[in-house]
């Protein structure tokens, strides 16, 4: 099929978008960011907005920077760029190989970072990145901008703390130090993962002193796994240890066509498990 | 509805058309333009045969619209061949079979394309991770992929010939 008509508008600012949106408030107004999950869904007609504000023309959304210890990627940064980037490799490793998972290069070369965290799909690689790394999500309105902690961001499958009327605008990312690792069981290479593992830690000496896990496709949001991240701190981390962390946590996946619960119990613990031993091997080499 | 005026490079013809906002760049490029090369499939950004270069990168057409590509440079199937001389890839998919009833073809290519642009020597593994973003369900993949390695090879050897000519 093909998508209904809607008006379009390509503003070449933040503020022009904020008030475009302000303007159609009580339209079906929706911005357009790469378009790789909005545009399939206008095409089968399971959205139908009214009015579409693209960002593509924004300048100020399509950079790389880093402050200090943080790293800055504006919403609009195409996901194969900030894949390629040295900035990204960098600040954030685990979110330069969680992109290599996100569907295909043609789907990341026009899909943007800030489109998938807006999207918030359960399923998706970069919301459970963001979270496993404390990311701050920067949302602009009528009223300014404020920031989000990823903890708070992700309510409901599809569903944000981007209010009517704004627009998420930056993903700011700590820098961490240690071991990262991003791992995905899907189907087929490209798919929707059944599951997905965000996973950072930091050693002092032989002991673990921070973890973060986050895991994709497990509930309606990306989770952090905390009886894991608490089993592994101040530990050794031998292979016991391990395996008892990845099993710490309650996961409440539900059943689908992929798997019964307790099969997509079973994959996530061991993709939990394998994400934490990547995470350690690259932590052990770096140290 | 309104009508937008979109101006394209497409290969290296500049174009311009007033479409609706919501029509498709691949149904532009088909109707508007009649590049009829490039296939229309899944509509939803799976299949890939709408497979086209934006600005010298592989995208959907099927799910970008062509407001979305204004100002952009375009590149089809269309563009590939110098008149009646076939783009390497295009012969070597022709002289391996890399084709049986030709629907992915078109997208095939310009992500073979891609492909080689950031990685001239490319190994058959990488052009089979390369190529898992068009579905094929002819060919099995195995003639694709030898397609893919053998223009690469070509266009190797004309690059390297044409600047040893040049020294």
């Amino acid at each position: 099929m093909k998508p209904p008509p809607f008006h379009y508008a390509a503003p070449t600012s933040v503020a022009e978008a904020v008030e475009l949106l302000a303007a159609h408030a009580d339209d079906e107004a929706r911005v357009l960011a790469g378009g790789q999950s909005l545009v399939p869904l206008m095409n089968f007609r399971l959205a139908q907005p009214t009015h579409l504000i693209d960002l593509r023309r924004v300048e100020e959304l399509a950079r790389i920077r880093t402050e200090g210890d943080t790293l800055v990627i504006g919403a609009m940064v195409r996901q194969s760029v900030a894949e390629h980037s040295a900035e990204v490799a960098l600040g954030a490793p685990l979110l330069a190989e969680a992109l290599g998972y996100v569907a295909h290069t043609p789907i990341r070369n026009s899909g943007t970072i800030g489109g998938s965290i807006a999207h918030a799909d359960p399923a998706a690689e970069l919301p459970a990145v963001a979270l496993a790394l404390d990311a701050e999500l920067v949302v602009a309105g009528p009223e300014g901008t404020h920031s989000v902690a990823a903890a708070d961001f992700f309510r409901g499958p599809f569903s944000t703390a981007i209010g009517p009327g704004e627009i998420l605008t930056e993903v700011r990312i700590p820098r961490r130090a240690g071991g990262h690792a991003f791992v995905e069981f899907a189907r087929t290479h490209g798919s929707f993962a059944l599951v997905g593992v965000a996973a950072v830690i930091e050693l002092a000496g032989t002991t673990v002193a921070k973890a973060s896990l986050a895991l994709s496709g497990v509930g309606p949001t990306p989770v952090r796994a905390p009886a894991a991240e608490q089993a592994l701190t101040g530990s050794d981390a031998d292979a016991d240890a391990v395996r008892a962390a990845a099993a710490a946590d309650v996961l409440s996946p539900a059943a689908d066509v992929h798997g019964d619960v307790e099969t997509r119990v079973e994959i996530a613990r061991s993709y939990l498990r394998r994400g934490i031993e990547l995470a350690l091997q690259r932590a052990q080499d770096r140290r | 509805m309104d009508r937008h005026e979109v101006t394209m490079i497409v290969n290296g013809r500049p174009s311009t058309v007033l479409v609706e906002a919501r029509k498709l760049l691949v149904d532009v490029l088909r109707e508007d333009l009649g590049l009829t090369g490039t296939h229309v499939g899944c509509e939803h950004g799976v299949c890939g045969t709408c497979t086209v270069l934006l600005d010298g990168r592989s995208i959907r057409s099927c799910t970008t619209f062509a407001v979305q590509a204004d100002g952009a440079q375009i590149r089809t199937v269309e563009g590939l061949a110098d008149g009646a001389q076939l783009h390497p890839l295009q012969d070597e998919f022709w002289d391996k079979q890399g084709l049986q009833c030709g629907y992915c073809t078109p997208g095939m290519l310009m992500r073979a394309c891609e492909i080689i642009d950031q990685n001239p020597d490319p190994t058959p593994a990488q052009v089979r991770e390369g190529i898992a973003s068009n579905l094929c369900r002819c060919t099995g993949y195995q003639f694709i992929t030898e397609a893919v390695c053998a223009a690469a090879a070509r266009m190797r050897a004309d690059s390297e010939s044409s600047t040893g000519a040049q020294a």
